[in-house]
């Protein structure tokens, strides 16, 4: 017998929500099937993790309505302390489905660079979201979780900065969530044309203790030829929600991609984050921190895939394991033929906090080409006593200690974040998760 | 003045016994050094003087005027007025030195008290300069890739900032050239005074042209063995530990080796 699972929406659900939010055909259609897809692909096998038992499908309601914002200052104090208000340029908020702010400053407007929410951006620039919605970095038939992703789209946002364009000030993009009713099918879409750079940071706050709802978010962010994106993201979704959280870059001939991952939720999270250097002499950084407690499930993949001669890719995992939280840490280097002086480097360490916790930390190495660097590092443990010694033999008490060896072992991210606001606001959720 | 007191001091580390009875008495305004060849038990008494949490004390008393310092946390020996001047200090990612610094100097204070920012930089700013420390130091992350001399200058460092009432310094020469060793003997000549003692574990005489010591006292066999004045650091210098040997009847020195 197969346990049939049931959609929470039928196939004309998603079709008058298309309607509704005025999308060109071309999306609809391509929301329409993989509606059809959704119904028969499987879900992920992430390593390690078993998630046929989690509920990826069933949410209370698709979308809700917010009001806008006039302005920033209306903001609830734990959203508003993430910005800089009088100086931050550039930033698009969304309450829940709803865009709730935009701004963009002239000068950049004028460059050509494009900040919209995504259904604004596929009336207004149908050809572009057309372009790389979902098809060159994320496909629609990857699996269960993409295909709905697809289907049940209900928010993003599209960044786009063209050839030789340098977005000198970071763009800010605030998600909050609040109320337990709310799901999130977020679709960012990043493009940074030939030689052009920008520095993108995301938050997912929720100003909600807890939530019914899902969240299946998908990032796709294109470097091309000698781009540079830095990617900063905190995500600090409540307990109770689904979480499938995918960012994936694809980066060209001399393109750098830069993620910095603050990995904060407090629900069971499916984690994937892969870079495609696909460009010779492509470059990627992956760093992510995560802190699990209570009883959360969560399995992180990174991974670089190197396709271009002479790619380098980096990725760095720490995780600090409390309470009965179980985390599972893949970071995969995969060197396709052809790929020949590539350099693949994962680091991935899990600090336990407690017995009842569980952390795994797997680095992978899959190499089909001869001359490549490679290497690996990987470490579970608790707190060094040895360390704990030293920094008390200067009066620091253990409890101290123990809080600023964990600080600093999540430091690589925090250090990396390029917004002051949100670099202090992901020190003070680590400061409250490991407390 | 204060006093630390040692007393038939006997330590163990993973079940071998490693002291077998030390005494000896510090008092502020008072420099000793401890000396002796490799593996005589000098460094097991630093250690366990501080509480290093894998030698075991298994006899004898260490008081700091009165108090029972073994009875102590490690924190709350340091906050009592220890310090240990590490061989082998560890490296901490993601922790500034200044950071570090600065919570330890809150530490032994009471909350509200904390030192302020201004006061804190000046004062690091100076100590540093009479290390000769480059500035950018502060801003590096606690000992991560230092070289063994900076390592020793950060030790110093430490022990300058926070004026404790007794340290010990661990081989704080050892691998150090003469220039280093004029700068970190240089700082803790700064310390001595009235309210200072300390304890310095050397091989070697040569740190002791630069900070002279009040009494010299070697160890051998986890003992110790013989106590003098300078004049013992410059006897062992110009003819060695042999001699000691000799008129104790010690064929080997090291520990686990019986007379």
């Amino acid at each position: 017998m197969t346990v049939e699972m049931k959609l929470a929406l039928t196939g004309e659900d998603v079709r008058s929500y298309s309607e509704s939010n005025r999308e060109p055909e071309w999306l609809a259609a391509k929301r329409s099937e993989a509606y059809q897809l959704a119904e028969t692909l499987q879900l992920p096998k992430p390593d390690k993790t078993k998630i046929h038992n989690w509920n990826f499908t069933e949410f209370p309601v698709h979308a809700v309505h917010d009001e806008p914002l006039t302005g920033l200052a209306e903001l609830p104090q734990e959203a508003r302390a993430l910005i800089d208000i009088e100086n931050q340029k550039n930033i698009y908020v969304q309450r829940n489905n709803t865009p709730a702010y935009l701004k963009l400053s002239d000068e950049l407007k004028e460059q050509g660079v494009i900040l919209t929410d995504i259904f604004t951006a596929a009336r207004e620039h149908s050809d572009l979201v057309q372009k790389y919605f979902m098809d060159d970095a994320v496909k629609v038939d990857e699996h269960k979780l993409t295909a709905l992703h697809a289907a049940f789209m209900n928010g993003g946002v599209f960044v786009y900065v063209p050839k030789g364009v340098e977005v000198k000030e970071p763009v800010q993009v605030l998600f909050l969530h609040e109320g337990e009713e709310v799901s999130l099918f977020n679709h960012a879409i990043i493009v940074a044309e030939e030689n052009s750079a920008l520095t993108y940071v995301e938050n997912y706050l929720s100003l909600s203790k807890d939530s019914k709802g899902l969240a299946n978010i998908i990032s796709e962010v294109i470097a091309k030829d000698g781009a540079k994106i830095t990617y900063g993201a905190v995500d600090v979704l409540a307990e109770g929600f689904t979480s499938y959280i995918n960012r994936r870059g694809v980066a060209g001939r001399d393109a750098t991609i830069e993620w910095a991952l603050g990995l904060m939720n407090d629900c069971d999270t499916i984690y994937e984050n892969v870079t495609h250097l696909v460009g010779d002499g492509s470059v990627s950084h992956s760093k992510s921190v995560l802190v699990g407690r209570g009883t959360q499930k969560q399995n992180v993949t990174a991974k670089t895939v190197h396709w271009g001669k002479g790619a380098e890719g980096f990725i760095l995992q720490h995780g600090v394991m409390k309470d009965e939280a179980s985390t599972i840490f893949n970071g995969i280097g995969k060197i396709e033929h052809g790929a020949s002086k590539s350099d693949a480097v994962q680091e991935s360490r899990v600090l336990m906090l407690s017995e009842k916790a569980r952390g795994d930390a797997n680095p992978i190495l899959l190499i089909d080409e001869d001359d490549v660097t490679a290497g690996h590092a990987a470490s579970v443990g608790r707190v060094d006593p040895l360390q704990l010694y030293y920094l008390m033999s200067r009066g620091i008490s253990r409890v101290e200690a123990e809080r600023l060896i964990v600080h600093g072992f999540l430091a690589p991210v925090v250090s990396q974040l390029p917004i002051e606001g949100v670099k202090k606001q992901l020190s003070e959720v680590i400061e409250r998760k490991v407390r | 003045m204060s006093t630390l007191e040692i007393k038939g001091l006997h330590v163990e580390i993973e079940g071998k016994e490693i002291l077998k009875g030390v005494d000896l008495t510090i008092n502020t305004n008072e420099i000793h050094a401890v000396m002796g060849p490799n593996g005589t038990g000098k460094s097991t008494l630093a250690s366990a003087i501080m509480g290093h949490p894998k030698y075991v004390v298994t006899a004898g008393t260490v008081t700091l005027d009165g108090e029972d310092v073994l009875e102590m946390e490690v924190d709350e020996r340091a906050k009592a007025g220890l310090f240990l001047a590490m061989q082998y200090p560890s490296e901490i990612s993601g922790v500034t030195n200044a950071d570090f610094l600065r919570s330890a100097i809150n530490s032994q204070r009471e909350e509200g008290e904390e030192i302020s920012l201004m006061k804190f930089i000046r004062e690091l700013d100076s100590k540093m300069e009479t290390l000769e420390m480059d500035q950018e130091m502060a801003q590096r992350y606690l000992n991560e890739g230092f070289s063994g001399g900076e390592k020793k200058r950060n030790e110093i460092l430490q022990l300058m900032m926070l004026k404790p009432k007794f340290a010990i310094l661990d081989e704080i020469d050892s691998g150090l050239d003469i220039d280093a060793l004029k700068v970190v003997s240089k700082g803790v000549n700064e310390m001595r005074g009235e309210n200072f003692g300390c304890l310095i574990i050397t091989h070697y005489q040569r740190l002791l042209n630069y900070i002279t010591p009040d009494h010299v006292h070697v160890m051998m066999q986890g003992r110790v063995v013989k106590s003098g004045g300078p004049e013992l650091a410059q006897k062992l210098e110009a003819q060695g530990y042999d001699w000691i040997k000799e008129e104790l009847g010690i064929e080997d020195e090291t520990v686990g080796q019986e007379a």
